[in-house]
Parts: structure tokens; sequence; C-alpha cells
């Protein structure tokens, strides 16, 4: 953007002031996020099998808390019925496999088929806001629960194996498998910055902070939830599409599990809402607390809630907010920064 | 005379932006000041700090020397503070006689029972059983002054009571506030007709842009000051507004 | 079991969701919180019923007397300590808060009580019918649960028309800025409240837990049921409410007749229904209704 030499409204010098997107920072941190990415990527020649197990969870972390925020962080969506497309995803999976593709060419039907089916769910729930909205998601997932256990061509209460992967190497299998869950992971936190970098990203939280006051200044509330809706669900599927290569096994129980809604609530309050770093430092977290509190059973769980809760009363920009909101950080910026120099006879000060 | 309510250097932000600006006034017992201004000027604001509904970052607000600048708006009540809020407000879903005796939840005192109000509001008496929002303009305006009534306040500060009401309507309704200054209440009146504010108050103060521009008793102004005032201009200017 | 006999079980069964809805329906109206910990808060009357009747060895109609005072006190406990705070960091907060604390619950439960399926024990009550003709067949326990809904509701009804705090309530649920500004003490009211909320929810885990077996992670399925009854009734109707439940259970059990695997999924999916068709459901307060549905395109 072009500098303007203008009179700010009260300020008793003029200056020049530039409004911009992106930082130093900003450029070092994408530098790195993609060195990292390559490092990553690598991991399957590098350190193998022992290191892909645990980062395949936390890749999974990550994609789910990325898209869980789009929702709840910057559209205002609480939805606890994400589950309902990670099942979605997981069986579409299973159902393309069963057809003869490749699995892993599968996860990209998956997600499509998950948005498109979410399409006919947005025009039900999304006539809800708020906590009434949370339950009607609920409710969806307890229906694709139900009409999966019905079902006997998808295996009913016992689920299916997810056929298609016993051409390969267990090593190139799981190589195979690594690689999807990141390009899932990236394609989420990627996919859900550039979205909200755009006109959409200001909408969406316009609308979710106050949606008379955006309507009214001509924002399209409905098409930016529903927007935000569908790509989180197709987000979901490929989530779902991945842990089923992961477990290579799908079953009604496991897929549609509140648990996942748990977590993706807690990484996020955790992390730090409606910013794009705060779900992974949530993953990161969750990562590490699983890890720690594995041999806990329940415990585990409450432990999760508890922080959950303690998050939204306490720290309610989460981590993240704690050091941005210190140290004026912003990685992956959304929004815009004003920065002017005030002209003062001759000299300049930088504002 | 003594002075009742005492507002000193009061400052109201919402959010980061600045309503009040240091406003500062006094009202004496048994006295009725007109309180002007444009739209946005701050008028509404200041009733409501006054009556604990806004917080104030900064100032003091003192009632019969009693500081109340953090008291909770049932607190004021309980010392005699009641507000007639802008838009009236009533509870839709409660009738008329409920919305008066919500409006005794945390009443200074007995002084005003159910049937000394509907001998003073003899037009919504006979509309006691009816729900709120069924009720004309000019009754409702009646239900809500009623309704602070109830709270039986030595200071009742009405907000823009005239707005959307037909002039007979209004007279009627300014008609009881003067037996109500009769009676021994202090009224603070916002007011959007000049000639009315001057009419019926004894002292007038202005705003403008969230601060005081005039204060004066109502006998030592020409209404070209008060004009003047109220669109920012300097009394000196010789510009009549129309 | 003939229709008739279905039919009859359903309508009775209402009176459970009604039983269970009424304290969400309560808390959404007048503090426009959705209390996604409700269902769990049900169960756990449930789980205090077991603890005081295996400790007094008796009925667990005789222990209602601690246990509702008890739940009582629960909800205020947890209107001052959580939700009230959560009100006040915005919109979105009350629902993280009470689905943290849900889930919070439901695996303390797990970890004090394991997930075996529990029952109560509800004496002579839970085992006596009567007959009405030949054809059908009332369990004196659905019957009583029944009865209690509609006293309970009725109670609310008249708590909320003839008191003043009932005055009070309605009018901070119609407008609470005003509410505190006329001299409402708003956070006692919103603990009384919740108090209330609570204990209907205990009563209900109590009749739930007779009437068939709970276990530590059912509370999802009873909010669920509870939500979809105060949907179809009609937001803000206490009432309504008791009709959405009938609803609820006539499909459930008449569906059931035909294939057991199916009813929950009919439930579902009228309560899907419902909303596309008539999202104000069938008695809603034009008011409560366009509060909560979000209709912006």
């Amino acid at each position: 953007m072009k500098p303007a030499a203008t009179q700010a409204k009260g300020a008793e010098q003029p200056g020049e002031y530039t409004v911009s997107r992106w930082s130093r920072t900003a450029t070092g941190f994408t530098a790195l996020a993609a060195l990292v990415v390559v490092f990553l990527a690598a991991i399957p020649y590098t350190l193998g099998g022992p290191a892909e197990q645990p980062l395949i969870t936390l890749l999974t972390f990550v994609a789910m808390a990325s898209l869980w925020n789009l929702l709840a962080g910057f559209s205002g969506l609480t939805s606890f019925g994400q589950q309902a497309y990670i099942g979605l995803g997981a069986y579409a999976l299973y159902l393309v496999a069963a057809h003869g593709v490749n699995p892993i060419a599968g996860i990209g039907p998956a997600a499509v088929i998950a948005a498109v089916i979410s399409l006919p769910v947005s025009l039900l729930v999304l006539r809800l806001s708020g906590g009434y909205f949370a339950v009607a998601t609920l409710v969806v997932a307890a229906v694709f629960e139900i009409v999966a256990t019905l079902s006997p061509s998808v295996g009913g209460t016992t689920g299916v194996s997810v056929p298609g992967l016993a051409g390969y190497t267990p090593v190139l299998r799981e190589a195979l498998i690594y690689w999807a869950t990141l390009v899932v992971a990236v394609a989420s936190v990627a996919g859900v910055y550039l979205l909200v970098r755009r006109t959409f990203g200001l909408d969406a939280r316009a609308a979710g902070s106050d949606p008379v006051a955006a309507a009214s200044l001509g924002v399209r509330v409905g098409r930016s939830r529903r927007l935000a809706y569908l790509v989180a669900a197709g987000g979901a599927g490929a989530v779902g599409a991945v842990i089923a290569l992961q477990t290579l096994y799908v079953e009604p129980t496991s897929v549609f599990n509140v648990q996942y809604s748990v977590y993706m609530l807690f990484m996020v309050l955790v992390g730090g809402m409606g910013t794009i770093e705060g779900p992974v430092i949530g993953a990161l977290v969750l990562f590490g607390l699983q890890e720690a509190l594995s041999s806990y059973g329940a415990w585990y769980l409450v432990i999760v809630g508890g922080l959950a809760v303690v998050c939204t009363l306490v720290a309610s920009k989460g981590l993240w907010g704690l050091v941005s909101d210190r140290f004026g950080w912003s990685l992956l910026p959304v929004g815009y920064r004003v920065r002017g120099r005030i002209i003062e006879g001759g000299t300049q000060r930088k504002a | 005379m003594t002075t009742l309510l005492e507002v000193t250097g009061l400052e109201v932000f919402y959010g980061d932006f600045q309503a009040l600006f240091g406003v500062s006034l006094s009202v004496a017992q048994g006295g009725a000041t007109a309180l002007v201004g444009a739209n946005g000027a701050g008028k509404t604001t200041l009733l409501r700090a006054i009556a604990g509904a806004q917080p104030a970052a900064r100032g003091s607000i003192s009632y019969r020397d009693q500081n109340l600048t953090t008291a909770p708006p049932y607190q004021r009540i309980a010392q005699g503070i009641a507000l007639v809020p802008e838009g009236r407000k009533l509870f839709p879903s409660l009738t008329v006689e409920e919305n008066i005796q919500v409006g005794a939840a945390a009443a200074a005192s007995k002084q005003w029972p159910l049937d000394r109000i509907y001998e003073t509001f003899p037009m919504i008496a006979r509309r006691r059983g009816q729900r709120a929002s069924t009720l004309s303009g000019g009754e409702q305006q009646a239900v809500a002054i009623a309704r602070a009534l109830a709270a039986a306040p030595t200071l009742l500060l009405l907000d823009e009571i005239s707005l959307g009401l037909a002039p007979l309507i209004v007279e009627a309704l300014y008609q009881t506030l003067a037996e109500l200054r009769q009676a021994g209440t202090t009224l603070v009146i916002v007011e959007q007709d000049l000639r009315r504010a001057m009419d019926s108050c004894d002292d007038l103060v202005c705003l403008l842009e969230g601060r005081v521009a005039l204060a004066a008793p109502v006998p030592a102004l020409t209404r070209d000051q008060v004009v003047a005032a109220y669109f920012g201009e300097t009394a000196t200017s010789g510009e009549t507004a129309t | 079991m003939t229709w008739v006999n279905a039919v009859i079980q359903g309508l009775l069964l209402g009176g459970q969701y009604a039983l269970i809805a009424c304290g969400l329906s309560l808390t959404f109206g007048v503090m426009r919180i959705v209390n996604l910990a409700h269902g769990d808060l049900a169960v756990c009357g449930a789980y205090l019923g077991l603890v005081l009747s295996t400790a007094l060895g008796v009925p667990v109609w005789i222990t209602l007397p601690l246990l509702l005072p008890a739940a009582f006190a629960a909800g205020v406990l947890l209107q001052v300590t959580l939700f009230g705070r959560a009100l006040r960091h915005g919109v979105l907060a009350p629902v993280l808060v009470t689905f943290g604390l849900s889930v919070m619950i439901e695996n303390l439960l797990q970890e004090a009580a394991t997930s075996d399926p529990r029952g109560l024990n509800g004496g002579a009550l839970a085992l006596a019918s009567f007959r009405i003709g030949s054809q059908i067949t009332v369990s004196w326990l659905f019957m009583t649960a029944f009865l209690t809904a509609c006293a309970v509701l009725s109670g609310l009804q008249l708590l909320l028309s003839r008191t003043s705090w009932g005055r009070q309530v309605r009018a901070t649920a119609d407008d609470l800025d005003t509410a505190r500004l006329v001299g409402i003490r708003v956070r006692p009211l919103f603990a009384t409240v919740a108090g209330i909320a609570v204990a209907t929810a205990a009563l209900a885990g109590v009749f739930i837990g007779t009437i068939g077996t709970f276990d530590p992670y059912q509370g999802t399925n009873v909010l669920i049921f509870a939500f979809e009854a105060v949907v179809i009734g009609g937001l803000g109707s206490l009432w309504g409410t008791l009709v959405g439940g009938m609803a609820l259970g006539v499909t459930q059990v008449v569906v059931g007749q035909v294939n057991e695997a199916y009813a929950v999924l009919a439930v579902h999916l009228l309560f899907l229904a419902v909303l596309a068709v008539r999202p104000n459901g069938l008695f809603a307060s034009h008011q409560a209704a366009s509060q909560q549905l979000g209709a912006l395109g």
C-alpha cells in the first residue's frame, strides 16, 4: 500500500502512514515454517518409523484444531458435531477403496463427499446459533452414527476394514500414510489462513461477533457462515479419511466419537481462538498431555475438559494470546497494521 | 437549598469510545433541572451513569452526601434515585400492573403503593391487566413513569418522555410531573423541546459532545444562548438557528 | 403391546422428557445459557440417588428430601462459580464452559463408578401397573413420572406468574439491562433459577434411573432428547415442552414397536423435520424464538 501524507484527526503533526499486512517477523516465520514442512516431509527418510507414529497423531491434531478454529474461532459457530464428518470421511474412504480406487487417492473424494453432504445439513443447523446450534450439531452426529450402525453394507455396528493397501510393504505404507497426514495438516492450516486473510475472514469475524450489525453493513452473514461450515466439513472429511488409513478399520463408535470434539475444543481454547498460530500450539499441548496422562484412564479427559474450562474463564485468548499480547507478535498475520512516521521539522520519527 | 445530587468530573467510556468528559453538575432538593443537547451529546449516558447502569471510569457521584459512584443500581434505588429510561423499556411480556410492581423491587420506601400510582395515572388504571406491549405510546410512557415511581424515589430522572407522543399527551404527562414536584420529588428531565424544558424547569444544563456547554438557572438564560450552546457556537456569534 | 398401549406409553414418556427439558428451557429463557451439561447433571442425580438409597437402604423416593436440596445447592454453586463468570466472557463462553463441564462430569463419573449400567431401587412402585379395559396396561412408574412432570410444570408456571420472584424472573428474561436498572438483583435471581434447573434435572434423573438403566456417558443423549423436546415444543413455552416431549415419546415407542433399532433415529429425524418446516416449534413465544434463531440468510 502506498504511503499517504495525511493529517490524522486529532493528531497535532502531519505524518506518513503505511498500511501493511506483513512484517519482517512474519516473513521470517513463513520461511521457517516452510523449512519445517520440508523437514517433516523428509522424516520417513531420516528418522523413519518410530518418529512417524507420534507425528501422525500430532499432525492429525493440528488439522482438526485448525478446522475447528475456522468454525468457532473465526465464525462464531461452536460445533460439537464435527465428528459427523470425520466419520463420514472415514466411511467414504472405505467405500472409495472398496470400489478399487487406491485408498491414498481416496482422501480427496472423501473430503468432497463430506463437504457435499454438509450442504443440506447446513440448511438445517445454520438456522440456529450459539448453544442451540451446538446441540443441533450433536444431533446430526448422532444421526450419522445411527445410520452407520444400521447399514449392513458398511458393516453395521462391527464396522469394516479398509482394503487396498495390502500391495504396499509396511514401511512404504506407513510412509505414504504419514505423508498423506502431513499434506492434510498443511492444507488445513494454510487453507484456513488463506481463506481468513481474504474478505471472507473479515466477514466471518464480523458475523461471528455481531450478526445483526454485520448484516446491516452488507456482510452476507448466511453465506460466510455456510462457507465456513462447508470448508470445515470437507476438512473434517479429509481428517476422517486419514484416520481410516491410520487405523485401517472403520467402526461407528470410534469414528463418530464426540471425543474428537472435546479435543478440538481443548486445542483451540488453550492454544488461542481466532488466530492461526493458536491451534497449532494447542495441538502440541494436547499431544504432550496425551503422552503424559495416557495411563490415567478417564482422568485424562477430566483434566482436558477442566483446562478448557479454565482457559475460557481465565485466559480467553489462550496461550498464543498471552504471548502475542505481550510481545506483539503475529507470525501469520490475518489483519492489518498501521505503521506511521511522524515528521517533525525535517527529522523523521518512527511512530 | 440543600444539594441533593452532586456529580463531579464524570468520565464514561463505551469500550475505547469516550462519551463523557469530566461532566459536573449539581441538583438542588425540590428543583427541576432540564438536560438538553443534540443526539449523541451524552444525555442518556449521563442519566444512566447517575442511575448506576453505566460504570464511571473517573469522577464521583454523591447523593445526599453519600458516595454512590460504585454502587449498583439497586442500592441507588434504595437511596432514592430512579430512572425512566429512554424508549420506555417496558417489559413486554408483563402486564401493566406487573411492570409497576417490578419497579418496587428495591423501593426506597412504601410511599408510593399501587393505589396512589393509579390515582396519579388514571389512564393506565383501566389497563392494569393488559400486557404492556399492547398499550399506546402515551400509555406506555405513563407506565414507565409509574414503574419508576413505584420505587418511591426522591430524585426522578426522565429520559426523553415526549418522544413520539402527541402534544396533548405530553401536556398531560408534564402536568403529572408538576404534581410530583409539588409532592416533593426532585426532577432531572432530558427534553428535546426547548420551550417545554425552559417552561417547566428551574435550571438548565446543556451538553455538547460529552461536555457541559452551559449550566445556569433558567431565568438567567435566553433561548438564543441555549441554542448557541446546543449547536456549539460561541454565544457572541450572534447566529440564531431556526 | 397394542398400538393404543404404545401411544399411551409414549405420551407418558413425554412427561419424563418434559421434566428434563424444563430446566434447560428455564436456564435458556432467563439467562440465555444452553447448559450442555444439563443431561449429565440429570445423570448425577441418578448416581446420587443410588448412593443415598444404597446407604440408607430405602427406595430412592425416600431420599428425595435430601437429594433435591443438594441438587439445588449444586445448581447455585455452579452458577456462582462457573456460569455467571462465563456470561461475562462473551456469548460463546457459556457454550464452551458447559461443554467442558459435561466432559469433566462424565469422566469423573466414569472414574468413580465405572461404566457398568446401573439401576435405581424404585421399591414397589417400580413394579406395579394397572389396567384399563382388557387391552391397556399402564405402569405406575410411568404414570407417576408423567404426573410429577405435570406437577412440576404447574408449580413452575405458578411461581412465574403469581410470585414477586416470578415477576422478576420474567422481567429479567425480557430485558436484562432494564431489569438491573429497575433494581432487580440479577445475580441472586440467576442463582435460584440455576438451582431450580439442576433440581428438576436431578429429579428427572431419578426417574430415568428407576425406569431404565444409567451410565456415566448417558448425559449427552439425555441432553439431546431434552433439547429436541424444547425445540419441537417451541422456545419460551413451558407447556410447549410437554407437547414436544410427548411428540418425542410417541414417536420413540411407536417406531420401537416396529423396529427397536430405528426408534431413536426416528426421534432425531422428527426433530430435524420440525427444524426444517417449523423452526419456531409449535408454541414458540415469538420473542424468545427470534432471539435464538439466527435466520439471516
